[in-house]
């Protein structure tokens, strides 16, 4: 027995007009406030505003947002009394508005308290819509919620099933300004999710097909995203097509991981972006050919049916290095970094801090579903291929 | 050999498992904290069987079956049916998945135990590894 949990999602050009059948009277708005400055929110807020809610916006997420803030988030609510939240930015945000959205609503619990094992009772006094600006996060579908307990360097994966938003508006109007780090950064966190989810051992038949689409989808289509990033004229058909194939595979990737799980490239990703803030995507996206060539050793199954399915030429017995090594020509062609050390990352801060990725990894709720489990031995060896850029033949 | 479930051998023997696994010691290195696993009564077993599982910083320093009157105090209890502790040792059930779809009830310091979830998988782990008789 399991679950498949989604929102209702509105998605394609114009998704956003949906905002204007709203009903209700107070929506509390939880962004960044980069979105607010260059008009993003205001964008969401003329629709709310046509619909006769009076708005207020708590605009202090932060990247890869701290306990703290969401509590902040929380408080802002409480004072505001909104009927509906709306989550706005990337995964950050949406994160941020989630976890705000469940103290709101259970002002007896910590963030550290949200896990999949209780019931929460949400939607006594609000309901939650969420709104990507990236493509990549899928945080807009699913209902993992990843915070920093900032005292102790550490990402939590934390959410209930019932705190899933109650309406998704993809509409790849608000991810289409997005630059070409940024594309890069969200386009490599799909995939991610996406191969992840396929090849994780909470798999099912109704999140492979999902997960496959997107992999497929974002494989073609991101390098035309990050091209029309650093176009002069972004909007000719092509580039637009390549923009709403990215702004919907990463929802598909976020419906496919998110009802099952994904693997350890985000168990090691989170670790790695935490303690030496690298993006999430970035961390994700850099160790996901390493960890498929180590998972292909022992476990390929996943991986052969992933590989062919996707039409990647393999020679016998040897999908995990011709995945990883397509990975890595994407990844190149984005102008990403293929190891730890092009990440920016000093040799020596690396080894310092290597006992604790590791031990942080291995207690990453993410890696309970690997296809292959690494010992601790291994799964140094792993980040120290991932340093130097060796591939993994273990 | 095959230890039979629950028993206090069955009980023993994971224990034994867990205090040689690198694994658990390692995930579990600051963890303290000692369970209860209720078996509950249902077509296939009829009655209600208490097992206690001692932990304490990535090892096990007993294990005990216990009767109902001699219950200890402990932090966490995780309680099902018979048949569904059999589908979890016989790995048919993935334990976490089980607690999600609540089918095991766990109870206790929920925000401690999310820190640990690679300690909780190695547990079952040893389970599953126990030569298991019904």
């Amino acid at each position: 027995m399991w679950h498949f949990v989604s929102p209702n999602i509105v998605f394609g050009e114009g998704a956003l007009n949906s905002l204007e059948e709203l009903i209700g009277k107070r929506a509390l708005i939880i962004t960044d406030n980069n979105l607010v400055q260059i008009g993003i929110a205001e964008q969401v807020t003329s629709y709310l505003i046509k619909a006769g809610f009076d708005i207020q916006v708590f605009d202090e997420v932060e990247p890869d947002p701290t306990t703290q803030t969401v509590i902040k988030g929380a408080a802002a609510a409480s004072e505001f009394k909104p009927d509906w939240i709306v989550g706005l930015g990337g995964g950050s945000p949406l994160d941020a508005a989630k976890a705000a959205w469940v103290l709101y609503e259970r002002p007896d619990l910590q963030p550290a308290e949200i896990n999949p094992f209780i019931k929460l009772g949400l939607r006594e006094k609000s309901r939650l819509i969420t709104i990507p600006t990236t493509s990549g996060t899928g945080a807009e579908v699913t209902w993992g919620i990843v915070l920093t307990d900032a005292e102790n360097q550490r990402k939590m994966g934390l959410g209930n099933r019932e705190n899933a938003a109650d309406i998704a508006i993809v509409d790849p109007v608000m991810a289409a300004g997005m630059p070409p780090r940024l594309t890069a950064d969200t386009g490599m966190d799909a995939l991610t999710h996406a191969i992840e989810g396929f090849i994780c051992t909470w798999h099912t038949d109704i999140t492979d097909g999902l997960c496959l689409n997107a992999a497929r989808d974002i494989l073609k289509y991101l390098p035309r995203a990050y091209e029309a990033s650093q176009s002069d004229n972004p909007d000719q058909d092509h580039y637009k097509k390549a923009r709403e194939k990215m702004h919907n595979a990463a929802s598909c990737a976020g419906l496919g991981f998110g009802n099952a799980m994904a693997s350890i490239a985000h168990a090691m990703g989170h670790t790695l972006g935490s303690i030496f803030h690298l993006p999430h995507g970035r961390a994700v996206g850099l160790l996901l050919p390493y960890t498929i060539e180590f998972t292909a050793q022992e476990a390929p199954q996943r991986i052969n049916k992933l590989t062919a399915a996707l039409g990647i030429q393999t020679p016998e017995g040897k999908a995990g290095p011709a995945l990883a090594s397509h990975i890595r020509e994407i990844s190149r062609a984005i102008g990403l970094p293929g190891n730890i050390a092009d990440a920016g990352i000093e040799e020596s801060e690396f080894v310092s801090q290597l006992d604790k990725l590791v031990d942080d990894a291995f207690n990453d709720t993410q890696m309970i579903t690997a296809a292959r489990t690494p010992s601790f031995e291994e799964l140094e060896h792993i980040f120290k291929a991932a340093y130097h850029g060796q591939p993994v033949d273990f | 050999m095959k230890y039979k479930f629950p028993s206090v051998e069955w009980i023993n023997k994971v224990r034994e498992l867990l205090n040689e696994s690198e694994s658990y010691q390692r995930s579990a290195k600051d963890w303290e904290g000692d369970f209860i696993f209720v078996v509950e009564p249902d077509e296939a077993y009829p009655h209600t069987s208490y097992l206690h599982l001692e932990l304490y910083h990535g090892s096990s320093p007993g294990a005990a079956l216990v009767n109902e009157d001699e219950l200890p105090e402990t932090e966490y209890s995780l309680n099902a049916p018979f048949s569904t502790w059999r589908r979890v040792i016989e790995g048919k059930l993935d334990p976490i998945q089980g607690m999600m779809t609540r089918q095991l009830k766990l109870k206790g310091d929920l925000m401690k135990i999310m820190r640990y979830p690679k300690a909780a998988q190695e547990i079952v782990s040893c389970c599953a590894d126990v030569p298991t008789e019904w």
